[in-house]
């Protein structure tokens, strides 16, 4: 698979403090792409850097290729062609990412006129035709409504309207259903399933939520303190977690059926990033931690066809939950 | 089983709500007609979208609140009229944890003054034996007295979390109601405090009302789960039981919509319709215009919760006794 999207060593650093060290991530067209781990990860801040998006202050270093194209430090008018035009993005508050004051249709025009070549009534045409497909129903009176008039499900619906108007190859969803109630979570992860096979789109979902991305993505990585630590597809991360993080993360989640068991908390937080240990970030919480682990950062590195992990213990770890599962 | 600590019989609640300035005020029936028992030392779930009544139902069962209709007996007594030495005394006996542990501390006081305090107004102890409690409080929680000493901006959100919950324990509460607990934190730390609640309820033998969204979370602690749908309890039966075998086409749909690993979406039922609004409800079964397989009597009759085998209760015209569950 060529890939559509290859970012390589990336880095953000906020006032000297690394908060993305070093992430190495390949998208191929129309693959659904899953990156989850905890707050502070850096699984959205790897996207707001590659689209230029970062406040002028955070320092980005790395190479970001979109077809080839370096996307880090090109100019403005050419981040503007992408964003939104080839990567579009949608977010979490979908309330605070519409104008209040202005109807649906105004807004969903603009971005029509921005990013394609259509004419009068052709615009409004497709704005309607858009509000059809994310599943508004009565789209050509709900044009001229403002977002305050739609619930919170109806208006991630209209950002994902929005978001497919400039006809994008590539659409991230940031937590896209975190704000939402469990079955209308599951109508927009639908609507997003439907309409990515439908335009062939490929798609990154960033969440939290290891369910929601193990169903939706046929690839996920697991990303811990401004790294990708595990890469794999997305059956295999579940069936077989190899990272100790990876695992701590799966055993972590209460299970919907079959036997209570305790959970598996991870120990300890998250490190600061001003103050990262050295080495692997993980190992003051690793139960397989060994003296190694203190010296130098793991780099990702393929353990089977598809598999990549960060972890020096890999194959304890391995023999561990192997054990785990035999007793 | 144990006899019940808290009996809430036929409870509702609405608000006044004005559309517009000059609209007319309708009344949004936020809890209406929910009976519960929770026995001493078990946990009771109760889960629901948002709008659902749940955290009214959490605080009109610890007193913040007056039912319009309906009653609250704690421990065989009915509820004290608030502010009364009586009602104090009552509500030094249960406490409540909330979502966000920021919101719930002051930012300004270190976390032990703070853990102190419901100690200080209950009048319990002497002051050197309500420092021994608060290190005693740190260390049921995990933490230690230098953590005590900080402030809540210099915590990490399991931590205050933590602080929180220490607080709650401070005057020896049978009675914990936790709304959300656990639903700002990330998974691992999640699953600290869950543990760490599980503990503590074991060791003190807390009798909890644990309310979330978040099923997964909320069938790890509870015993019986009850599952709210604008306003009113649609099912209710023992956690393990309901999750396994939903009855209510609307829990059936909840189960169906939490995100398992290892599972693709095939098969999901995705329900159509928009999240319930309280103030403009449904005739009939609230949950009809939703449900995949409405009759015509569910948009007229409301359906009562009624027993249909074992412990389990379903408020369901479709769902009608042992005939339903064996062909299950």
């Amino acid at each position: 698979m060529t890939s559509l999207v290859s970012i390589q060593g990336l880095g953000v650093a906020f006032g000297g403090v690394p908060v993305l060290r070093g992430v190495d991530l390949a998208l191929g067209k129309g693959e659904a792409l899953g990156l989850v781990g905890e707050s502070g990860s850096g699984k959205s801040v790897t996207w707001l850097a590659a689209l230029g998006l970062l406040p002028r202050h955070a320092q980005v270093s790395g190479s970001v290729r979109l077809d080839g194209r370096e996307l880090l430090g090109a100019p403005a008018s050419e981040l503007d062609q992408v964003r939104g035009g080839r990567i579009a993005m949608i977010f979490q508050d979908p309330a605070s990412a519409l104008n209040p004051v202005l109807t649906i249709r105004k807004q969903l025009c603009e971005a029509l006129a921005l990013h394609r070549d259509l004419q009068g009534n052709a615009v409004k045409a497709e704005a309607r035709r858009l509000l059809d497909l994310v599943g508004i129903p009565d789209a050509g009176r709900r044009l001229e409504a403002y977002p305050h008039e739609f619930s919170g499900g109806q208006v991630q619906r209209i950002m994902i309207a929005m978001a497919l108007a400039g006809n994008p190859d590539v659409l991230i969803a940031d937590e896209p259903t975190t704000a939402l109630d469990a079955t209308i979570q599951a109508q927009i992860l639908e609507l997003l399933s439907t309409i990515r096979r439908e335009l062939g789109m490929a798609m990154v979902l960033i969440s939290h939520d290891l369910g929601v991305v193990a169903e939706n993505c046929d690839r996920v990585c697991v990303m811990y303190a401004g790294r990708i630590v595990e890469q794999a597809p997305s059956n295999q991360l579940f069936a077989d977690p190899v990272h100790p993080y990876a695992q701590g993360l799966i055993g972590a989640l209460p299970p919907l059926d079959g036997p209570r068991r305790r959970l598996t908390a991870i120990p300890g937080t998250v490190p600061d990033p001003a103050t990262m240990p050295d080495g692997c970030a993980f190992a003051p919480r690793c139960s397989l931690a060994a003296e190694p682990c203190g010296l130098s950062a793991p780099t990702l590195a393929p353990i089977a066809n598809d598999r990549s992990v960060a972890c020096i213990r890999a194959e304890a770890s391995r023999r561990a939950l192997l054990g785990i599962a035999a007793e | 089983m144990s006899p019940p600590l808290v009996e809430v019989s036929a409870i509702s609640r609405s608000y006044s709500m004005r559309s517009g300035m000059f609209g007319r005020s309708t009344a949004v029936h936020a809890v209406d007609g929910v009976s519960l028992t929770i026995a001493k030392g078990e946990t009771l779930g109760l889960v629901g979208e948002s709008g659902s009544g749940k955290s009214t139902t959490g605080r009109i069962v610890l007193g913040l609140e007056l039912p319009d209709r309906g009653e609250v007996r704690f421990d065989g007594q009915p509820m004290a009229a608030p502010n009364t030495p009586a009602w104090r005394a009552q509500r030094a006996r249960m406490q409540m944890i909330f979502q966000d542990p920021l919101g719930a501390l002051d930012r300004r006081l270190p976390v032990a003054t703070q853990i102190r305090e419901p100690l200080d107004i209950h009048g319990i102890g002497t002051p050197a034996e309500r420092e021994d409690r608060v290190r005693e409080l740190l260390r049921a929680v995990e933490l230690t007295p230098a953590h005590g000493a900080r402030y809540p901006g210099a915590l990490s959100g399991g931590q205050r979390q933590r602080i929180v919950l220490a607080r709650a324990l401070a005057t020896k509460p049978d009675f914990l109601v936790c709304d959300e607990p656990v639903s700002a934190l990330d998974v691992s730390i999640q699953a600290q405090v869950v543990n760490l609640l599980c503990d503590l309820q074991a060791q003190l033998g807390l009798t909890l009302l644990f309310i979330s969204h978040d099923l997964r979370v909320v069938r790890q602690i509870s015993n019986v789960v009850a599952v709210m749908y604008l306003g009113r309890i649609v099912e209710i039966g023992s956690a393990d039981d309901l999750f396994a075998r939903p009855e209510h086409p609307y829990t059936q749909a909840l189960v169906s919509a939490s995100p398992a690993p290892g599972r693709r979406s095939a098969g999901r039922i995705v329900l159509a319709g928009d999240p319930p609004n309280p103030a403009a409800r449904p005739q009939g079964c609230a949950f009809h215009p939703r449900c995949p397989r409405a009759v015509a009597r569910c948009a007229s009759e409301v359906p009562a919760l009624a027993a249909v085998g074992g412990d389990r209760q379903v408020a369901c015209h479709l769902v009608t006794g042992a005939q339903t569950r064996d062909a299950a």
